[in-house]
């Protein structure tokens, strides 16, 4: 019951702030297995796609938080787990465990889920670089459609290190879905994933 | 029909007014209507006519908004309408900084723009401090924001940022402010009708802006800017100014102005609006937009809002000014 008007009031307060616009360019919103995976620059990012998203997509589709950041306080740890339904991650790979586990585990459950690929907030104007999960995951996973996502805006919101948002129109504009070609290598698959990311900048 | 008019109390006559307004704007809607269920045997001349309907149509549904938005502010008393526009005022400067590019060290003057300045503004509207509330902006906000992006500690392009910010102010919350101002302005013999002023001012400015638009599409003149504005040209400009201007005249009834009075406060408030939504689209073109809206399908998600508003920001102050002056209120 908290959670839920936590998530109503969450969702008011991104749409007075961002008009938290979607914009599907390349494919309709539908309920189907899907990885949508965007630029990091903020982290009202999360809560900016997950608003962007339909009512029905919004209760299956997980977004991934980085388990030391949001497990540190027990708010933190409300706030993502209760709210936003979202799967831990661990930032450093250890020895006895995989960090992509969480994410195969909830795609095996039949989940969609929102990736950050570049692992990090950046704060220059390109994305930085991809990491490899995407990949790795899309080579498990075949079946499941994975959508590109433009997040514009969203780092004039709330930069890193500020507390207080200032309402800034942002959207979400997410692309045409991508597939892993036979045999393609992992730096040129991530490559590819990145320029259509970037290529929803300008549509 | 004057002397019943007359007999009733101010609440009634605001009220048969929007009862008018509404009925005038759903005769036109209806109009709109009828003319786009017409086919054309020519197919380019159906498609030009189409066009030119789907201007008039984003015309007539901003006016109905205006109006609505009036309508809801009157009935909601002079705390509503204050909060009411201070909404407006919201929307409008949040389209209006989303297509301006800052950068990270003006977050907080941003912060201070929306959550400081705006609230301040329509309080010291809302208790009616004219005094002050005229030069808060100008004078202290002018001085408050700049130090607070110099503290941020970043000189890439600083002047040029302050000046959108100070800019976007002045426009959407100085400008904005000053009909609610109008509605709580209290003339001698004229209490409680300032929704009449209001309106008043609404209507000539959006007057001038419909005819301006119907009287451009006929003479199809040179534009005096076409790197601004393809349409814009002085003798339509001078057209709708002067109808404008003779309908407050007309309108001289609903105002505490005698009509003479009545004429040349419209004709100021239309000059100021008309020319005002023109460096409105001057700063668009800078942007490089058509609108500030685009259909709902810009990137920034922007609806236009500030299409519909702009000249009224401009032609509020300079009109409540003039009023405030020549009556000295």
């Amino acid at each position: 019951m908290r959670a839920k008007l936590m998530g109503l009031f969450l969702l008011g307060l991104v749409r007075l702030l961002t008009g938290s616009q979607a914009r599907w360019y390349g494919c309709p919103p539908k309920a189907e297995q899907r990885i949508y995976f965007a630029n990091h620059q903020s982290h009202a990012d999360l809560i900016l796609i997950w608003a962007a998203l339909p009512q029905v997509l919004r209760t299956v589709t997980r977004p991934i938080a980085a388990r030391d950041y949001w497990t540190r306080t027990p708010f933190r740890q409300w706030i993502t787990s209760k709210v936003f339904n979202a799967i831990y991650v661990a930032r450093e790979r250890t020895a006895d465990q995989d960090p992509l586990d969480p994410l195969v585990e909830a795609l095996e459950s039949g989940d969609s889920i929102i990736l950050f690929p570049e692992g990090t907030r950046g704060h220059a104007e390109e994305p930085q670089s991809f990491k490899a999960g995407l990949y790795n995951l899309a080579l498990r996973f075949p079946q499941v459609v994975l959508v590109p996502a433009w997040i514009a805006n969203v780092q004039r919101v709330m930069p890193k290190g500020e507390v207080v948002p200032v309402p800034v129109l942002c959207s979400v504009t997410f692309g045409a879905p991508l597939k892993l070609e036979e045999g393609e290598e992992r730096r040129a698959f991530l490559d590819r994933a990145r320029n259509a990311v970037m290529a929803l900048r300008d549509v | 029909m004057n002397q019943y008019l007359k007999s009733m109390t101010a609440t009634e006559q605001v009220g048969a007014m929007f009862v008018f307004v509404f009925g005038c704007l759903f005769i036109a809607s209806v109009a709109l209507l009828l003319l786009s269920l017409r086919e054309h045997a020519d197919r380019g001349a159906d498609e030009a006519r189409r066009s030119n309907l789907a201007r008039g149509n984003t015309l007539l549904s901003s006016s109905w908004v205006m109006v609505i938005v009036f309508w809801v502010g009157w009935l909601s008393g002079d705390v509503g309408a204050t909060v009411l526009f201070g909404l407006v005022s919201f929307f409008a400067l949040r389209e209006f900084m989303a297509l301006s590019p800052t950068r990270r060290g003006d977050h907080r003057s941003l912060v201070l723009a929306f959550f400081v300045i705006l609230p301040m503004q329509y309080t010291l509207v809302g208790m009616q401090h004219y005094d002050l509330f005229t030069v808060f902006i100008p004078v202290y906000v002018f001085l408050a924001i700049p130090v607070v992006s110099a503290l941020a500690n970043d000189p890439q392009r600083f002047l040029e940022r302050n000046a959108k910010l100070q800019w976007g102010i002045m426009v959407c919350i100085y400008g904005m402010s000053h009909v609610p101002a109008l509605l709580l302005l209290e003339f001698p013999n004229y209490r409680d009708r300032g929704a009449f002023l209001v309106i008043f001012l609404a209507l000539v400015v959006q007057t001038c802006m419909v005819v301006q638009y119907l009287v451009t599409r006929r003479l199809r003149r040179a534009p005096a800017a076409p790197a601004i504005s393809s349409s814009f040209n002085w003798l339509s400009w001078g057209i709708a100014v002067g109808v404008a201007s003779v309908l407050g005249a007309l309108l001289a009834g609903i105002t505490p102005f005698k009509p003479g009075q009545a004429f040349v406060m419209a004709l100021i408030a239309c000059v100021a609006g008309s020319l005002g939504h023109l460096v409105m689209k001057a700063i668009k073109r800078d942007r490089g937009i058509p609108d500030w809206g685009q259909q709902g399908d810009g990137v920034t998600g922007a609806n236009g809002l500030l299409d519909r508003v702009d000249a009224l920001c401009f032609a509020a102050p300079v009109f409540f000014h003039s009023v405030r002056w020549y009556f000295n209120l």
